[in-house]
């Protein structure tokens, strides 16, 4: 079980508030990720559920237990750190039975859990050696093998994938989906990369500033974004957002429109503009295009087989039922 | 691209070095010959000491016969030992926290405890003595432990503080959410983690203790009696015996001396932990 509730929680360092009053909803068996720049609070959150930080106001409840006073040790989550944090003095075996021990099971019984963790995981041929001996994935792997021995209530993931590369952190990215669908238990999941947050979570948390701007699945963010920093934070390439006379045209003080929603064509459409940079990707290109809508380029998305030269005079059309539109507070308006 | 050293160069350093290095090392390899020699040799022209006759163990046998060296020894070990450990046992603690939970006036405080090394001991020698007279615990092993442990702690959560600040939280913090008591965390996480630093800490402590002259010649004279105080006895008004003096320094000093021996890697690697990440 794991159902974690957070009601009017606040968090202050000094006279700095970090985190003003937050309420928030994880459902047993959810996959949640908190998202939103660095330094927008994503991290204190977690670290309060953890609590690994006090709250300075507000209730935690985890599975209808107020947990605010409980000690990060009793309250049932494990955390996998950014650093992975493993014990360097252990063997893989020992670190992954060290909450175990902590929690007093016998040796068979310990014995069991971490082989069982070590089978499900790849790490049976490494139990015997040192955290330093392994590379950055496989430490990774240990982190996550120490955190589900102890079957918590709930994981807490502190931007696991950020000390690996890219290729690598795709593969984990699909581990830790995988372990989520096995297990169904519930995971809180730290990132910056929205791209991670929009392929693992079944519930997306958008923060900025330590405030909730959006809670919601990956498609309803991305196709209905409640406002502007939604709408330009989720999603890559970013949406277009455009200000000005073409937003008023459309009654709205700021208009979004994502590339891939964007016509382009040679010869009419409802912005004339000249072709900047070009992004191959193989199966897309993306095409800068500068145009008299806006002062910034209009990110456009095609497919990969389009040619267009650099300079080349073309026209866009957004595809109206596609037009966001934010009033002047940056609202989104139906 | 690596420097390029010449031969010349080379040859000129190792000279260099090697010259310094015995010249530190001379008095303590004169006190060795001397310790040889009878008294009346001892008092010679270097040169004839050197290569001169008159080359004897009798010096060790009269020192030993006069002043019982297993005792002072017994009692050098007590006292290094014991203040080294009863010192861990306040500095961990007390370096954990303020390395992991720092409060506003830690920088502070740990400079305040510094400044009390920069206190010449002897500025507080009598009212030290006088409490050690009236508590009753003049020349007694207990009461040169807890006075080295005191004069000692400083250097000892100094050192302490330095390594643990190496050691990176958020380990301690995964042995948090991994139910580990504080206890547990010091013990199993935080301890071992540290071990070499608190090595260099513990060697470095026995050693200084082991040398420590001032309060172990003022606060004992015969029953807590350490090494120190061994061979001072040596230095006595009725004349200087060079011969046993050097007998009696060479067998204080020699165990200290092979325990750094031994221990020299570690103590470099100690001093030296967390220089290069």
């Amino acid at each position: 079980m794991g159902r974690i509730i957070l009601d009017k929680v606040t968090k202050s360092f000094g006279e700095v508030e970090v985190i003003p009053p937050l309420d928030l909803e994880i459902d047993d068996g959810e996959f949640v990720v908190f998202v939103g720049p660095s330094g927008c609070g994503k991290s204190t959150l977690l670290r309060l559920i953890a609590g690994l930080e006090d709250v300075s106001g507000g209730h935690i409840s985890i599975d209808g237990k107020d947990a605010t006073e409980i000690p990060p040790a009793k309250r049932g989550l494990a955390m996998v750190f950014q650093s992975y944090a493993l014990y360097p003095h252990m063997s893989v075996r020992k670190n992954i039975a060290f909450p175990l021990r902590m929690a007093g099971l016998d040796k068979a019984e310990q014995e069991k859990r971490v082989m069982q963790a070590a089978e499900v995981l790849n790490l049976t041929d490494y139990l015997d050696r040192r955290p330093g001996q392994l590379s950055g994935g496989q430490r990774q792997r240990v982190a996550i093998g120490r955190a589900i021995v102890r079957e918590p209530a709930a994981f807490l993931f502190d931007e696991p994938l950020s000390n690996l590369d890219a290729a690598l952190r795709v593969g984990m990215r699909l581990e830790i989906s995988e372990l989520h669908k096995r297990l169904a238990t519930t995971m809180i999941y730290v990132t910056h990369d929205q791209v991670e947050a929009m392929t693992m979570a079944d519930k997306i948390v958008v923060l900025q500033a330590g405030v909730i701007e959006q809670v919601g699945s990956p498609l309803e963010l991305y196709q209905r974004p409640r406002n502007t920093f939604v709408a330009g934070f989720i999603g890559s390439p970013k949406m277009n957002l455009i200000g000005g006379a073409e937003a008023e045209k459309m009654g709205a003080a700021t208009i979004g429109i994502r590339p891939e929603h964007i016509e382009i064509s040679d010869t009419e459409g409802t912005w004339k503009g000249r072709v900047g940079v070009s992004e191959h990707l193989g199966s897309d290109t993306f095409f800068h295009v500068q145009t008299e809508a806006s002062p910034e380029p209009i990110t456009v998305r095609t497919t990969g087989e389009k040619a267009l030269e650099y300079g080349q005079d073309v026209f866009l059309t957004p595809r109206p039922e596609h037009l966001h539109r934010f009033d002047a507070a940056g609202l989104r308006i139906e | 691209m690596a420097r390029a050293v010449s031969t010349k160069t080379k040859v000129i350093n190792t000279a260099i070095v090697g010259t310094l290095g015995f010249l530190v090392f001379f008095p303590i390899l004169w006190i060795a010959i001397l310790s040889f020699k009878t008294e009346e040799n001892a008092i010679r022209a270097p040169l004839e000491v050197l290569f001169g006759s008159g080359w004897t163990f009798e010096s060790y046998f009269t020192v030993q016969a006069r002043s019982d060296y297993f005792k002072h020894f017994s009692n050098s070990v007590i006292i290094s030992v014991g203040s080294t450990f009863f010192g861990l046992l306040i500095a961990v603690p007390a370096a954990w926290a303020m390395a992991f939970v720092p409060a506003k006036r830690t920088k502070d405080l740990l400079m305040w405890m510094l400044s009390t090394k920069m206190l010449p001991p002897v500025g507080v020698l009598v009212p030290i003595y006088l409490i050690f007279r009236d508590l009753g615990i003049l020349d007694t092993r207990s009461g040169l432990v807890f006075v080295l442990m005191m004069m000692n702690l400083p250097i000892i959560i100094w050192m302490l503080y330095t390594y643990f600040k190496e050691i990176p939280g958020e380990i301690l913090e995964a042995a948090r959410m991994d139910g580990a008591t504080l206890r547990e965390e010091i013990l199993y996480v935080l301890t071992p983690m540290a071990v070499p630093g608190i090595a260099s800490t513990v060697l470095l402590n026995i050693i200084l203790a082991w040398n420590e002259a001032f309060w172990t010649l003022n606060l004992t004279a015969a029953r807590a009696a350490p090494l120190t105080q061994f061979i001072a006895s040596y230095s006595s008004p009725e004349g200087l015996f060079y011969a046993k003096l050097s007998a009696a320094s060479v067998m204080a000093i020699a165990p200290i001396l092979i325990l750094g021996w031994f221990s020299q890697k570690q103590l470099v690697r100690g001093l030296t932990f967390g220089a290069v990440k």
